[in-house]
């Protein structure tokens, strides 16, 4: 690669020198660590070090496709990354290793993928896990919207750690660790459609420090899950229906930023059901609840954390419902298609 | 008064219902049926099942939800205009969001955006001028529908396009006016109301003293409401108060935001822009007389219906005939047969079904308390 190379062309997906260039020039010296730097067709992973750590592998895709690229609190490098390490930890796995597959738009700027490769790189750092393998491939203008990221995850589930969707039961407590609905309400004003400002970033971050003490010290946890698409109302909803309760939360115990708030009420959406990236849903034994609580205020990521709501039995099976300041309740139904700004 | 706090505070909320209560009996017990009140505004109707208003509102008072969702009205002739424009060749077709997904007889603008067709979703008309610049070998048109409350901003764009020459700009206008739809409600012979909770968005726009014939020719009286739950319940109480009282006056419970006079630069915009009195085509109820608006001659350039050749609604007939029944509070939403089962928000059947505002929409989130009676009428 040299410095008169702005953009992405063709040539760096044909294989040949260009290619070459970018993978060694930027991939390998931003992510530069065995074995990836052995360039083979495929990782090759020490089993030993897998079998000490737990008995089930854990392995997960996600691809990753935001608009703008880049966004107060994170980019889609920083997302890739996240993403597919909390889908390993609210299984309870240790996540070990990840791929990355590149789906570049031609002309997309050099400099703007440096940034987020290393933005990328900085990630996995960060979270102590290996990029072990990767792919490239360039697509000409308008096959691709910039850029799309894939990722996969290895981790590795310790033995007897048993997390499921459908074990929530009648008293126990609902969890989450965070603001309702930061990322969503980032990403749009970020767009700047809206024509607003805002200080708002999004929530983006690598849950599984703050998961595993929880999940070493709580036995009582049943359902953990992070609320990506379809926000914290769509995750309960699914723990809901799997579990057959109903799931209650208590609406002014939610914690949503004024700013995230002001946002829904103007265009006529619902937080509950805005995107996160570092927001996980736990479902825990009552008697756990506060220990549990606790372990999360006492990390950086868990600060804002609270006991939002409790598992009921089923009168409404596989229902989320919300008791607002008055008494009334109403329910939150999984959401249908995209929510759309209402008209006025 | 912090939107978030005082206007939403439960303290107030329970002294509105206290006072209301009896009150409401009273009236009810000398009618020998329950109060009929519409909330003309969608907005109204999403908030009552927002904040759980309708489990703790005395069942004395029986809302009729209005027509006043935009988008719920909006016809299936307009629709298929602009799903047959979004699909012509260098053609963008703007609209705001929830447009978007109302059912026509060649399926939905979503839909034609899908397959192809240029569809964009813009948060106001103003950045239609900016598409449209930004664009300049495409032509733009920008789909306009709503009450008086988005007219002004339609008004205004069509006049800055035309002092600035865009030329690959147009407007195709559904827009509806209130008072004509009002009164043609009143008309109807199957709709019996006592009074109306007014809407608080559009009389930003026209003010309170529009409202007079209504109290005036109609014997109906009209409380202006804002949309949160203290503003809802205080205009409510205040309609309340006057049936028990026998008056009938058009009184205005949101004045931190609607004026008497409305908003004459909106208005003035709108008589420049728009020509009123033209007959207007809504879902559910038909032809309105007079509902409906035009592009004044000198801006008729910038109408878009020059550019339907292929204009025209499709073969598939008008929604279902519930929908009219909802609309005119002749039967509530989940007394649709369709309800829930054919008609969902992922598949509207009816553009009751299509927008958060509308009653079947907000009836099919919310459910009604049945699902939770044990919170049902708790004070």
């Amino acid at each position: 690669m040299t410095s008169a190379e702005k953009t992405i062309t063709l040539a760096h997906g044909a294989g040949g020198g260009a290619m070459h260039g970018l993978i060694d020039g930027l991939f390998l010296s931003a992510f530069g660590d065995m074995p990836l730097l052995q360039k083979e067709d495929q990782a090759r992973l020490p089993l030993a070090g897998l079998q000490a750590r737990g008995d089930r592998l854990a392995l997960t895709t996600d691809s990753f496709v935001v608009s703008p690229l880049e966004f107060p609190g994170g980019d889609i490098g920083k997302l890739a990354v996240c993403g597919t390490l909390n889908d390993l930890a609210v299984g309870g796995a240790v996540p070990l290793y990840l791929s990355a597959a590149f789906i570049i738009e031609e002309g997309l700027p050099l400099p703007l993928l440096q940034r987020l490769v290393g933005s990328m790189a900085e990630a996995a750092r960060q979270a102590g896990v290996t990029i072990v393998t990767g792919d490239t491939k360039v697509v000409e203008r308008g096959m691709a919207d910039k850029l799309f990221i894939n990722t996969t995850g290895v981790g590795v589930i310790p033995a007897g750690l048993t997390l499921s969707v459908a074990a929530a039961r009648p008293g126990d407590k609902v969890l989450i660790n965070g603001h309702v609905g930061d990322h969503g309400a980032a990403v749009m004003l970020a767009r700047e459609e809206l024509g607003l400002g805002g200080e708002l970033a999004s929530d983006c971050a690598a849950l599984h420090t703050l998961i595993q003490p929880v999940l070493t010290q709580c036995a009582g946890v049943r359902c953990l899950r992070d609320a990506t698409r379809g926000g914290l109302g769509g995750v309960l909803n699914e723990m809901a229906e799997a579990s057959s309760v109903e799931i209650r939360l208590t609406e002014q115990d939610l914690p949503i930023r004024p700013q995230t708030q002001a946002l829904c009420e103007l265009l006529g959406l619902e937080p509950l059901l805005l995107a996160n990236e570092g927001l996980a849903a736990m479902v825990i034994a009552p008697e756990q609840a506060e220990q549990a609580l606790a372990l999360w205020h006492a990390h950086p990521l868990g600060r804002h954390a609270r006991i939002i709501g409790e598992v009921r039995a089923p009168a409404s099976p596989g229902r989320l419902s919300l008791i607002g300041p008055y008494g009334g309740a109403r329910l939150l139904e999984v959401p249908h298609g995209l929510q759309l700004p209402r008209i006025c | 008064m912090s939107l978030n706090t005082d206007f939403r505070d439960a303290d107030r909320v329970r002294a509105l219902l206290a006072a209301m209560t009896p009150v409401a009996g009273r009236v009810a017990a000398r009618l020998g049926r329950p109060l009929q009140i519409m909330e003309v505004c969608g907005g109204h109707t999403h908030a009552i099942f927002r904040f759980g208003l309708h489990q703790l509102i005395p069942d004395t008072i029986e809302f009729i939800h209005g027509p006043g969702c935009p988008v719920c009205v909006l016809p299936v002739a307009a629709v298929d205009q602009a799903v047959a424009l979004a699909r012509q060749p260098n053609v963008i077709l703007a609209s705001f969001g929830d447009p978007l997904r109302v059912p026509g007889s060649r399926g939905s603008l979503l839909q034609a955006k899908a397959e192809g067709a240029g569809v964009r979703v813009l948060y106001s008309p103003y950045d239609a001028l900016t598409l449209a610049k930004a664009h300049p070998r495409k032509q733009v048109v920008f789909f306009a529908i709503g009450f008086d409350t988005t007219m002004p901003g339609t008004a205004h764009s069509i006049l800055a396009a035309d002092r600035a020459g865009i030329g690959n700009l147009r407007f195709l206008c559904h827009h509806i006016r209130l008072i004509p739809t009002l009164t043609a409600l009143l008309e109807a012979d199957e709709v019996k109301l006592d009074g109306f909770v007014g809407p608080g968005h559009v009389s930003m726009v026209i003010g309170s003293r529009v409202y007079a014939p209504i109290a005036r020719q109609y014997h109906k009286p009209l409380v202006i409401a804002g949309f949160e739950p203290v503003d809802f319940l205080q205009a409510l109480y205040q309609l309340v108060l006057q049936l028990d009282q026998g008056r009938c006056d058009i009184e205005n419970a949101y004045a931190r935001v609607v004026a008497d006079t409305g908003n004459p630069a909106a208005l003035q915009a709108m008589e420049q822009a728009f020509e009123s009195g033209v007959d207007g085509h809504w879902r559910g109820l038909g032809r309105v007389p007079g509902s409906g608006v035009r592009i004044r001659a000198p801006y008729r350039h910038l109408d878009a219906t020059g550019l339907l050749a292929v204009a025209g609604p499709g073969k598939a007939a008008d929604d279902p005939a519930w929908c009219h029944g909802v609309l005119t509070g002749r039967i509530k939403p989940d007394q649709c047969p369709l309800f829930r089962r054919r008609c969902t928000p992922e598949h509207p059947v009816g553009a009751l079904m299509v927008s958060s505002e509308g009653a079947c929409a907000a009836y099919y989130q919310y459910r009604p308390e049945q699902d939770h009676p044990e919170e049902a009428r708790r004070d």
